[in-house]
Order: structure tokens, then sequence, then C-alpha cells
């Protein structure tokens, strides 16, 4: 019976999720957007440091469909190749954030006392801290680069995942059915991952497509000041922080790089509301607000 | 002794040693800062300009030949009396380059609040109001887009719109309000419009959700079923409890704000804490990415101390939870 019931929801949550055209065009986009990161090596038309100063500065053509930089090289493989790094590094900082965070949580969640007291204290703390100042904290810390925007990124998001999977996790502590476990004797290990986690999933879903769309703009960010990405590898904010030279007599410099930004942010967050609205209707938003910039 | 027992004095001193707890630890961790660095922090910061005379010189004003334990409660000491030590790249005293540059960030996050509320209350009570129909669909798309842009990038385009192209704004600087009211004016529009615009969209899904949220509440039924005018109900009853959380929200924005416009800052010249906190990254200057991060998140504390003791004056329930 309960598995039925179960079943029911879940396909009644996807039905839902699809009738929301809204969430399905953003889906899609961000399908095109995770084949154009997947194959951008393929895709990409010119070599990414391809410098032709003869054909620099060309307005978007049909041999340069974005047009080239001030070095002649080509604007669409540049944001095609960067995407692919602007992706990577907003996945595996994510999963960094998901993984500590969603552990730490959980265990101050089902736990309390005083390891929940400790647990959040140190999350206060980070809270206490905006989140490009944090990150920007740990590139002074380690030096800029790749990993350390991976790291930064995963640091700053961590304490937003913690948070929701203590709340979720401190309401289905006290539903029959875990309670009902403990008095069986039911080890918390077993508790923990075939209770707590399946059932605090909607929100964490939900969490993760907002992160996403928020750890590509600080990423962008972070390698706008130059201390995320480093040349020669492209990536989306640096490219428009070159572009501020030239914005007058190349817009196409400054325009692509920005708007493959905004399309991709404006996907995870179009989908991330699509989700909430169907996996965690209640939720309220004020984490939200905190994990912007 | 009876003030000591009002629940408000109570709730008051519980907010505020939560926020000493917090300021402690925060305090630990921007100590930690420089110590977290892999390698010598004094030969990084040096770079080319090491000399082992100028290592020893530096080593020994910023403290950090001491033991450990000894620099943490010197720091805490003079942290808390607003000594914050010497910027490795100058000399100059911390604190007081971060009370030079306080201003023109304040003004800058002000200026951002104030019209993100201009948008956000109007566009945010009027799509509540006509939910479902096509001007709230509007407003929700408008404002998922805000939220989506980048902020340096919309900078960067009103700069090539309002000041390159069309010539009517200066494309980057600053000027104190005190000696220049109508330069300060005309520099800080389109920083204050970048920062603003972004924050109004976060704003307005806010000021709409808590609209909604009220209008379904027992006592606006009630008073729309004892015969009072929509406007009535509207602004008396729903818009006004629907201002309590929005006040939440301004404190939690404008903290925000003053933390996030490093970006801004960088993109329009501005000469405030974020452009000092870039350049210090860039040079390894730690004592004054400490001495800026221990400010920020100093105010970032006190912002939302007073948003939640101003909510509690203002709507009894808090207090009493």
């Amino acid at each position: 019976m309960t598995t039925v019931t179960a079943e029911t929801t879940r396909v009644a949550s996807w039905r839902l999720l699809l009738r929301n055209p809204v969430t399905v065009v953003s889906a899609l986009v961000l399908a095109v957007v995770v084949f154009v990161a997947v194959a951008a090596t393929w895709i990409a038309p010119f070599g990414i440091n391809d410098v032709d100063v003869a054909s620099a500065l060309r307005p978007p053509s049909g041999e340069h469909w974005f047009g080239t930089d001030e070095l002649g090289r080509d604007v669409l493989s540049r944001v095609v190749v960067a995407t692919q790094a602007s992706m990577r590094i907003a996945v595996v900082s994510v999963a960094f954030a998901v993984i500590v965070g969603v552990t730490v949580g959980i265990v101050a969640g089902y736990r309390g006392g005083w390891v929940d007291t400790v647990f959040m204290r140190v999350v206060d703390v980070m809270f206490a801290f905006p989140v490009l100042l944090l990150a920007l904290a740990v590139v002074a810390i380690l030096g800029p680069g790749t990993i350390t925007t991976i790291l930064a990124i995963g640091i700053v998001y961590t304490p937003i995942f913690a948070r929701v999977a203590r709340a979720s996790t401190l309401s289905v502590r006290v539903e029959p059915f875990v309670q009902m476990s403990q008095a069986m004797g039911t080890g918390n290990l077993y508790i923990l991952t075939r209770h707590i986690v399946p059932n605090i999933a909607g929100p964490l879903v939900v969490q993760t497509s907002l992160s996403l769309a928020f750890a590509i703009l600080s990423e962008a960010a972070l390698s706008f000041l130059g201390l995320g990405i480093q040349p020669p590898q492209p990536s989306l904010g640096r490219m428009i922080f070159d572009s501020q030279g030239f914005v007058t007599m190349a817009w196409w410099m400054a325009v692509f790089p920005g708007a493959a930004i905004f399309v991709i942010v404006l996907a995870f967050n179009l989908v991330g509301d699509g989700l909430r609205d169907v996996l965690d209707p209640k939720q309220r938003t004020m984490i939200e607000a905190r994990s912007k910039r | 002794m009876a003030v000591f027992t009002h629940p408000i004095v109570r709730f008051i001193a519980r907010r505020l040693l939560y926020s000493l707890v917090v300021l402690v630890g925060v305090l630990v961790v921007v100590f930690s800062l420089v110590h977290l660095v892999p390698g010598d922090p004094v030969r990084i910061a040096l770079g080319t300009r090491y000399t082992p005379e100028a290592y020893d010189a530096l080593r020994s004003a910023s403290g950090l030949d001491r033991p450990i334990v000894e620099q943490f409660f010197g720091y805490m000491g003079s942290a808390l009396t607003g000594n914050l030590g010497v910027s490795f790249r100058n000399g100059d005293p911390v604190a007081l380059t971060l009370l030079e540059r306080l201003p023109a960030t304040a003004s800058l996050g002000l200026v951002g609040i104030v019209i993100a509320l201009l948008i956000a209350l109007p566009a945010g009570i009027w799509s509540a109001l006509r939910q479902g129909r096509i001007s709230d669909v509007i407003v929700r798309i408008t404002s998922q887009f805000g939220v989506s842009i980048p902020d340096f990038w919309l900078g960067i385009l009103l700069i090539a719109l309002f000041a390159t192209t069309l010539g009517w704004l200066p494309t980057s600087g600053y000027r104190p309000l005190f000696d220049d009211p109508a330069g300060w004016l005309r520099h800080i529009v389109l920083p204050g419009l970048t920062v603003g615009l972004v924050a109004a969209a976060i704003m307005t899904r806010y000021v709409r959700s808590a609209v909604l949220e009220v209008a379904s509440m027992g006592y606006v039924r009630t008073a729309r079923s004892k015969g009072l005018t929509p406007r009535v109900v509207t602004f008396r009853h729903t818009v006004r409890n629907a201002l309590v959380p929005v006040l939440t929200i301004t404190g939690i924005q404008l903290a925000t704000i003053l933390g996030g416009v490093i970006v801004v800052e960088v993109v329009f010249a501005w000469p405030g804490l974020g452009r000092l906190v870039y350049n210090a990254v860039a040079a390894r200057d730690y004592p004054v990415i400490q001495g800026a991060v221990l400010l920020i998140a100093a105010l970032f504390l006190l912002i939302n101390l007073i948003v939640d003791v101003l909510y509690a004056v203002v709507d009894p329930r808090i207090r009493l939870a």
C-alpha cells in the first residue's frame, strides 16, 4: 500500500513538473548547455588561443558568429570552452558543498545536543561572512587558480546545505516511522541512510539547482577579478573584464560571454523554482537570498 | 530591577550575547587567515621586494615572530580596541584606511537599497495583488532575470549605454558627498543602479510572497467580510503586516550589499572597502585583508542584530518565542 502511494506521488510530481512550460524549456536549455560543455572541444570552430591580429575586433559574421576579440581570437570558441570550465567548477564545488554540508547537517540534526550546538555555531560564523568576501579570503590564503576557486565556492555554499539538511532532518526525526524504527533498535546508520536521507532529498535537490546558479555567478565574479580561472584558459568572467576597453567598438566581446552566464544562471534558477513548486512547496526562500552573491 | 525582566530587554540581551559569540568565532577565523597560508605569509607578501632585512623588519612589526597563543590574544585585544595592525604594503594603520574607505561603500550600499526598495515595494505588492494575471507573470519573469544577471556585466552595459554612448554620466570614479554633492550624485547613479537593480530583483520576490502570505490570513478575510473597502483591507491589513518580513530582508540585503559590492566597486573604480579588499588580495596584504573582512563581518552581524531587535519591537510575537 505504501509503495503504491509513494509511486503515485512520484508520478504525480513528474507530471506536475512537466506541465510547467517554463520548467520544461529551462530544462531543455540546461540540456543544451550540458551538451555544449561536454562536447566543447569538438564544437568550438576555432582554437581558443588562435591569434590572428589581421582579423582583430571583427563583428559577428558567417565565419565568426560571435565576432573576434582584440587579438583576433574567435569569441564563440572561447565562450564554448569557457562554458565548459564554468560548468565543471560549478558542479564540482556544489558537489563538495552538498557532501560536506549535508553530512554536517544530518549529523547535527539527528544527534542533537552538543554536537548540534557546536556544528551550528560554526555554520553561524560562516554565515557572518558575505559570500564573495569569504571566497576572496580563501583565494588570499591559497592563491588564485581553478582548484582554489572550486574550494572557495564549495566552502562558501557548505553552510547553506548544512542548514537545509539540519532543518529537514529535525522535522523528519520526530515522524512516527523514525521513532518506531529507533524503538525497534535499528542502527543509526541504517535510519540515516534509509529513512532520513530519502525524506529530506526534496529540499536538497531544490537547493542544489539554485546553488549551481549562484556557483556559476561566483566563479564568473572571481574570474572577472582575475582570481579564478587563469589565462591562457578562457573564462566567461575574464572575457567580460577584458572587453571593458572595447565596449563601444566591439560590443560583441562583452555581450556574448555575459549572455552565456545569464542564460545558464537563469536556466538553473528556473529549474530550481519549478522543482521547488513540486518537491518542497513550503520552503521559505530565506536561504536563497543569503546564497546570492 | 523590573527593567531586566521585561521580555524585550531579555530578548535584546539574548540576541546581543549570541552576536558576541559569533563575533568571537569571526575573530578566530580572521586571525587564522594569515596562519593558514601555505608557506611564509611575510615572504609571499614581500615577493620581489624580498631582502633579509625587510623580511625581519616586517615579521617583527606584524608580530608574526611571537608565539601563536600570544599572537592570538594580542590580536583579539588590539582588534577590540580598534587597532588592526599596519599594512604590509605601505605601513599605514589598517583601521584608518578602513575608516577612509567606509563612507564610499556605505553611500553606495544605501543608495542601492533605496533604489531596490523603490522598485521592489510597488512591484512586489502589485504582483501579489494581481496573482496569476499577466502583470504578475511579467513582474516575476523580470525579477528572475534580475536575479540571474551578473552584476559586473550589468555595470559594464550601463556604462556602455549611459556613459560612453550617450555621455550623460561619468564612466567611473567617486566624489565625496560633502565636498561636491552634485558630483557625488552624478557618479553614484550608475553603480547605485547596478547594485539596486540586482537587489530589487531579489526583494521583489520577498515582498510578493510576504503580501501573499498575509493575504491568506484569517484576519484579512474577516476585514473583508465585515465590509471594509478593498483599499483599506489592502493597505491597513495586508501590506502593513507584510512589511515586517520585508524589514528583515531589507536588512539582510543591505548587509549582503556591503560585503558584495567588491565587483561593482572594481567596475566603477569606486574607492570603497570592496576595492580595498580586491587590491589587498592581489598584493597579499594580509593585515588589510584581515581588517576589512573583520569590519564587514562585524557590520553584517550588527545589521542583523538591529533588524532582529526592530523586528521584536514591531512584532510582539517574536519576543515571546
